[in-house]
């Protein structure tokens, strides 16, 4: 039973990891019906940048809040400069090309990511700077709850409330809404679509960034490859709970986290590659438009 | 050019060169030819999915290392024929192992492919790294260290005449090579290769002209995974080891970037993009010492992006070399 409580605490902070990484997937598949693979990616520069500032600002050593705070802002930023970047140059001059150009192009700029970060980086893994002072809170038997944990989980729900927010009661964010639900009639009602998905672009790609730092305190060894599984399973959690859906990729990250985190748990850790995967066709099978996805019907 | 598409003289061309390159040349480059077979049939095969079907499969190599592993495995642990009957258990193995690949394509296939696009693309891709963790974690086949001293195809004494096993692997491929083009050029004059077209094309129209799209796609997804198990089981004696490493995510990549290239749904393309995709990470190779710094992968994937921006169609487009071909020379005329 305790261990079973462990595990649900590291799992529930795994999974808001992953379902800030798939929230960015869910919103740029809502918007653009396209997969972007350089998302992770994007995520890996962040969590890169979070480290050269750190060293640039001379705050490596001196964990706390405010080193967060700062390394946090650093990773937004850059992350959303990145995926601009990006959507100018690579995804908006396909805007109306076939969907399966726009894939292989994404995948392109995911290996281009990838792999510059390699020359430019570096292969060989870096350690994170420290961020907080890992201290353990509470503690119940065995059962450990860490501040680390807690602040991943609180700095996950208090991004995910902006972002609920900024989409529900916002302009911008009912703007983003209406151009999701039909582009072409958003934009006769006097949307700018194009700034729309920009700005989509950003609020995804700030998430991710949000989210390299919390992996970078978490597990502290990040390299250029680093994204490829996570955004994978950050993926297949979108999927899960239903791609497109905002409140689906929240529910399906934390579930990924859980179930990952009882595979490794109980069973063995060398499959938990394999889990996400298994997951994901078992739902694809059984319920292609995932939890809270909508089915469409196809017209003529 | 007519005369090419014959399979006994294009494999008769071929054996010639082969000679040409059996004397004149270094291992070095012999080894490279020998993996251009490999991507060609690689190519092709994803070409049948991706170009002709127009379904997006990003699992090719997880098939290719069914194909391999098993023929590795058989070739380490049944018996194989004396002398130069060798030769046909080797294609017996790769033949089994190819089979083998399509089953697991008709087992991912058959639920999948009612996807559309995008889902297709993740389970494949799902798919091959299941594979892979799969291959780490059973002991019997190496587990992640991989199969070591798989036999290569011997050489063979006939008479006084020895061919060398250079010779020997590249006839081997040329066969299967020129198995998987005609196969795929063939089906694709055939009723069955119109309806693949067709399900690209539009597939609610192929649907209400009483196409079974699930099972075209079924149908293609299968055969192009046999010849992908069959190009696994080529490479796997090629290289004399396999590891659950050999087989990754970038190894499906690299298939999707020569169709891409070669201009899906062109044979030729795929072929022609094989050849050049397989041999410019060579003659990159000195431009290390240049840069000091790996600048392969970074070039590849900037050509990837500059290709689907500038010329989406790829270098040949839906036409084969020999459409080329015949307008040149009507041009000319």
């Amino acid at each position: 039973m305790q261990d079973f409580l462990q595990h649900m605490i590291n799992g529930l902070s795994l999974g808001s990891i992953y379902a800030l990484i798939a929230l960015g997937y869910t919103m740029v598949y809502g918007i653009l019906q396209m997969i972007n693979f350089a998302h992770s990616d994007v995520y890996m520069v962040g969590a890169f940048a979070a480290f050269y500032a750190a060293k640039w600002l001379g705050i490596e050593n001196s964990p706390g809040f405010s080193t967060l705070i700062i390394l946090l802002l650093v990773s937004m930023i850059t992350c959303s400069l990145l995926a601009l970047a990006i959507e100018r140059l690579a995804y908006r001059p396909l805007r109306k090309a076939p969907k399966l150009n726009i894939l292989i192009t994404a995948i392109g700029v995911s290996l281009l990511l990838e792999y510059s970060g390699q020359v430019i980086f570096g292969a060989d893994p870096k350690v994170f700077p420290e961020v907080l002072n890992d201290s353990i809170l509470a503690e119940i038997g065995i059962v450990q709850l860490k501040l680390s944990d807690v602040t991943v989980l609180g700095v996950s729900i208090v991004a995910m409330l902006v972002l609920h927010w900024l989409i529900q009661s916002t302009k911008v964010g009912k703007a983003m809404r209406a151009v999701s639900l039909n582009a072409n009639v958003a934009s006769l009602l006097g949307i700018n679509v194009n700034r729309i998905i920009s700005f989509t672009f950003i609020i995804g790609s700030s998430l991710a960034g949000i989210g390299s730092v919390l992996v970078g305190m978490k597990y502290p060894k990040i390299e250029p490859l680093m994204g490829m599984m996570i955004g994978l399973k950050a993926f297949v959690a979108a999927v899960l709970g239903g791609i497109g859906s905002v409140p689906g990729a929240v529910l399906g990250g934390i579930m990924m986290g859980l179930s990952e985190e009882m595979v490794v748990g109980y069973l063995s850790s060398t499959y938990r590659d394999a889990l996400a995967f298994g997951i994901l066709i078992v739902v694809l099978i059984f319920k292609p438009s995932g939890l809270f996805g909508k089915s469409s019907v196809e017209k003529v | 050019m007519k005369f090419l598409k014959n399979p006994a003289i294009s494999f008769s061309a071929l054996m010639i060169l082969g000679i040409v390159l059996d004397f004149g040349f270094n291992a070095y480059i012999q080894l490279t030819v020998l993996f251009v077979l490999v991507n060609c049939m690689m190519a092709m095969s994803l070409n049948l999915v991706n170009g002709y079907t127009g379904q997006f499969s990003l699992g090719h190599a997880g098939f290719m290392a069914i194909g391999a592993y098993f023929s590795a495995y058989a070739s380490l642990n049944f018996p194989v024929l004396p002398g130069v009957l060798s030769i046909l258990s080797f294609t017996i193995y790769a033949f089994i192992g190819g089979g083998l690949a399509a089953l697991f394509g008709y087992i991912v296939g058959l639920p999948s492919l009612r996807l559309k696009g995008d889902y297709l693309a993740i389970v494949t891709l799902g798919f091959g790294e299941i594979i892979r963790v799969a291959l780490q974690n059973l002991n019997f086949l190496g587990g992640a260290r991989g199969i070591s001293g798989i036999p290569s195809l011997p050489e063979i004494r006939l008479g006084g005449f020895v061919l060398d096993r250079f010779f020997v692997s590249y006839s081997f491929a040329i066969f299967w090579c020129l198995l998987c083009f005609f196969v795929i050029w063939r089906l694709m004059k055939s009723s069955h290769g119109r309806s693949f077209l067709s399900v690209r094309e539009d597939e609610i129209a192929a649907e209400a002209m009483g196409i079974n799209t699930t099972k075209t796609k079924v149908r293609a997804f299968v055969l192009s995974s046999f010849f992908a198990g069959v190009a696994g089981a080529m490479f796997a004696h090629f290289t004399n080891y396999i590891s659950p490493s050999s087989f990754t995510f970038l190894m499906s990549v690299n298939a999707i970037i020569m169709v891409v290239l070669g201009g899906m749904g062109s044979m030729s393309g795929s072929v022609c993009a094989a050849l050049f995709i397989t041999i410019l990470p060579e003659a990159l190779r000195s431009l290390k010492d240049f840069t000091g710094v790996d600048l392969r992968m970074v070039i590849y994937s900037l050509s990837l992006i500059l290709v689907m921006l500038l010329r989406p169609q790829g270098m040949f487009g839906e036409e084969e070399i020999t459409d080329l071909w015949r307008r040149y020379v009507k041009r000319s005329s």
